[in-house]
């Protein structure tokens, strides 16, 4: 166990520096700082002397040093725009953006899992076409439309839901605001985790139904009902757990996706997110957030992942953490 | 008496709108702890046959007509419910990969217990206690350490080993046993032969062996039936059907067996092969690959003949049998 937690804490580094390496590239290389810290107005030789203290006029090497030693110190430079450090505004939107993506996994897991087995125990009725049919519409819809959708039929025409904003929240330990517990938070949750999962539910349906079709063909299923066992049991203890090993290292890669998907639907719904944020980042070249946002979420996807691998092995009897080959 | 009569039995796959069939009027009997094997080649439906017997034909295969009596009572019909009474409990499975069979995210002892305890009204403990006197009954050593591990840690022998004791755990009256060799190396295969035939004589169980080996066959079975193409073709005791065989095709796949050519020779074969599903061929379905075969074979499905202590359709004997009896009236 904890030989496998090394090498993976040695992997997530590796991953981490090449990320940290994007992160520069675009830092140094996408548009100059100094036209957005400074008015037009402000001469050449202002500029080349706030180029010379920002350090802009070192070889690469020496910046990108420079810019390593700041991250390991969690300094990632002042926000452009915001003129506040830059991981202190990732951080502040963080909780945000991780309610709607927890929120969008707990619906999708409980929603997909069951659409996708029965449609894999009745795959020619009525209810498995229909889960098929709405499932590509999904995946073929992008989900800025989806979202946009949303909110014309739900907030413009039916007035149901509140179409942008977080709403209410409360403050929960430190400084986590969570719209969890508010009736007006969770109003406002509800349209783009349910966005969200119309964009990435269909892949996971599509999936746990063809992985489950396969697990039913196979000849351990056959021996389970050859000893009488009822279809319940087959289905949900046989069948569902050999269904799972595949899906949980999807849903590790996916959260990445969702990650990536959360910016448009936070664009979307205004959400107070860091999605939004980066959006603005980019919208207005601000570097230090940029990269900020980029090793953030980096982090994110390496800790699910490692996580996602450690709920595999025990889901999986044939892995050991202590073995060699892993 | 009979415990298990299976009488014109026709299966089918639905294609589409086309109906394939893969039994055709299969009939035969099977008495209290008889051994009784069905030989043929891949394809020829014996598995199709182990499978409609417990109603568990992968879909789109279908029983279409034919009855199916166990301890004269009919078990084609049956619900759901009834039918898992049946499975496990009067009727067991052996399948032919014991790598496959037990599913590999749950322990020996979980999948042994809960066979039992989906039958009968036990607790836990007492489960337990069944399940590992049946891993000590098929030679299992240390069963407790078994009964916790994964199939993952087992051999493949052991597996098939566990696999017995788990159709054992509800003293079923017949084991259908599928090629239950085939995937294991020569050495198992003895084992695992001579501890089924054991277990079949001591607790006085039916077995329905179904193989293309002969020499397996030949060492378990008291009674062969033949199959091609969905049909019995041949049927009588073991021994008189390998030394006698009178159907043009069990003579082909006695002649087969690779000790039946000399040294150096090139093996014998049954030249084409099995037709598959979708063409069969009219008459009798071995027609284009009989050497005997003659012009009726082509359109006409010859009846079951007596011949000696077998039972044999084929117009080819038919004629032989006519014309001895013919011979000795022209003698009287």
């Amino acid at each position: 166990m904890l030989r496998f937690l090394l090498r993976r804490f040695i992997q997530a580094i590796v991953v981490m520096v090449v990320i940290s390496i994007i992160s520069f590239s675009i830092q140094s290389q996408i548009g100059d700082p100094t036209q957005q810290l400074l008015s037009p107005t402000v001469n050449q030789s202002e500029r080349d002397a706030l180029r010379e203290t920002l350090g802009l006029n070192d070889p690469v090497m020496v910046q990108y040093w420079h810019f390593l030693q700041g991250v390991a110190k969690g300094d990632f430079g002042v926000s452009y725009f915001h003129k506040e450090p830059a991981l202190a505004l990732i951080l502040d939107k963080l909780p945000a953006t991780l309610e709607l993506i927890v929120c969008t996994l707990v619906i999708m897991i409980l929603v997909a899992t069951p659409c996708g087995v029965v449609a894999a125990i009745h795959p020619r009725s009525l209810f498995s076409r229909a889960v098929m049919l709405i499932s590509s519409l999904g995946i073929s819809v992008p989900i800025f439309i989806i979202a946009i959708l949303m909110v014309y039929v739900f907030s413009i025409q039916m007035q149901l839901m509140p179409s942008f904003g977080r709403g209410e929240t409360v403050h929960v330990f430190g400084s986590w605001e969570t719209g969890l517990l508010s009736k007006d938070g969770l109003a406002h949750l509800a349209l783009p985790v349910f966005s969200l999962s119309i964009a990435i539910m269909p892949i996971f349906i599509r999936l746990i139904r063809a992985e489950m079709l396969e697990v039913l063909e196979s000849d351990y299923i056959r021996f389970a009902w050859s000893k009488g066992l009822s279809s319940a049991r087959i289905y949900f203890i046989h069948a569902l757990k050999n269904t799972a090993l595949p899906i949980i290292t999807i849903g590790g890669i996916q959260t990445g996706t969702l990650i990536a998907y959360t910016i448009f639907t936070e664009s979307i719904f205004q959400w107070p997110g860091m999605g939004f944020l980066f959006i603005e980042a980019v919208g207005r070249a601000d570097t230090p957030l940029i990269s900020a946002y980029l090793i953030v979420v980096g982090c994110i996807f390496v800790l699910t992942n490692t996580v996602v691998d450690l709920i595999y092995g025990l889901a999986n009897p044939t892995v050991k953490f202590e073995s060699h080959t892993l | 008496m009979s415990l298990l009569t299976v009488k014109n039995l026709n299966v089918a796959f639905r294609l589409g709108k086309q109906e394939l069939p893969a039994l055709m009027d299969v009939s035969f009997s099977l008495d209290r702890g008889e051994r009784i094997a069905f030989v043929g080649e891949s394809g020829a439906g014996k598995s199709i046959l182990g499978f409609s017997i417990v109603n568990l034909i992968s879909k789109p295969g279908y029983i279409q007509s034919g009855s199916i009596k166990l301890n004269k009572k009919e078990i084609i019909g049956l619900n759901r419910r009834q039918m898992q009474e049946i499975r496990g409990k009067r009727i067991a499975m052996i399948f032919q990969d014991p790598m496959m069979t037990l599913n590999p995210v749950l322990t020996i002892g979980q999948q042994l217990v809960e066979a039992i305890k989906s039958h009968t009204n036990i607790t836990y403990r007492d489960a337990k206690n069944i399940a590992i006197e049946k891993l000590l009954s098929v030679q299992i050593a240390s069963p407790e350490r078994r009964f916790n591990q994964y199939p993952h840690e087992l051999s493949g022998g052991m597996r098939q080993r566990v696999i017995i004791a788990a159709i054992l755990l509800l003293n079923p009256d017949v084991i259908i046993a599928d090629e239950p060799t085939t995937a294991l190396d020569v050495t198992i295969q003895a084992e695992i032969l001579q501890l089924l035939l054991e277990i079949c004589k001591k607790n006085d169980v039916a077995l329905i062996l179904i193989s293309h080996d002969l020499g397996i066959v030949s060492k378990v079975a008291e009674r062969t039936l033949v199959m091609y193409a969905g049909r019995i073709v041949e049927e009588g005791p073991t021994l008189e059907l390998i030394n006698d065989p009178q159907h043009p095709y069990t003579q082909g796949l006695l002649n087969a067996l690779p000790q039946m050519a000399l040294p150096g020779q090139r093996l014998n074969q049954i030249k084409g092969s099995m037709p598959s599903l979708a063409d069969r061929p009219s008459g009798c379905a071995f027609h284009n690959r009989c050497p005997y075969a003659m012009e009726k074979c082509k359109d006409q499905q010859p009846e079951f003949i007596h011949s000696g202590i077998s039972t044999v359709s084929c117009f080819m004997i038919e004629e032989m049998l006519e014309e001895e009896r013919n011979a000795q009236e022209g003698l009287l």
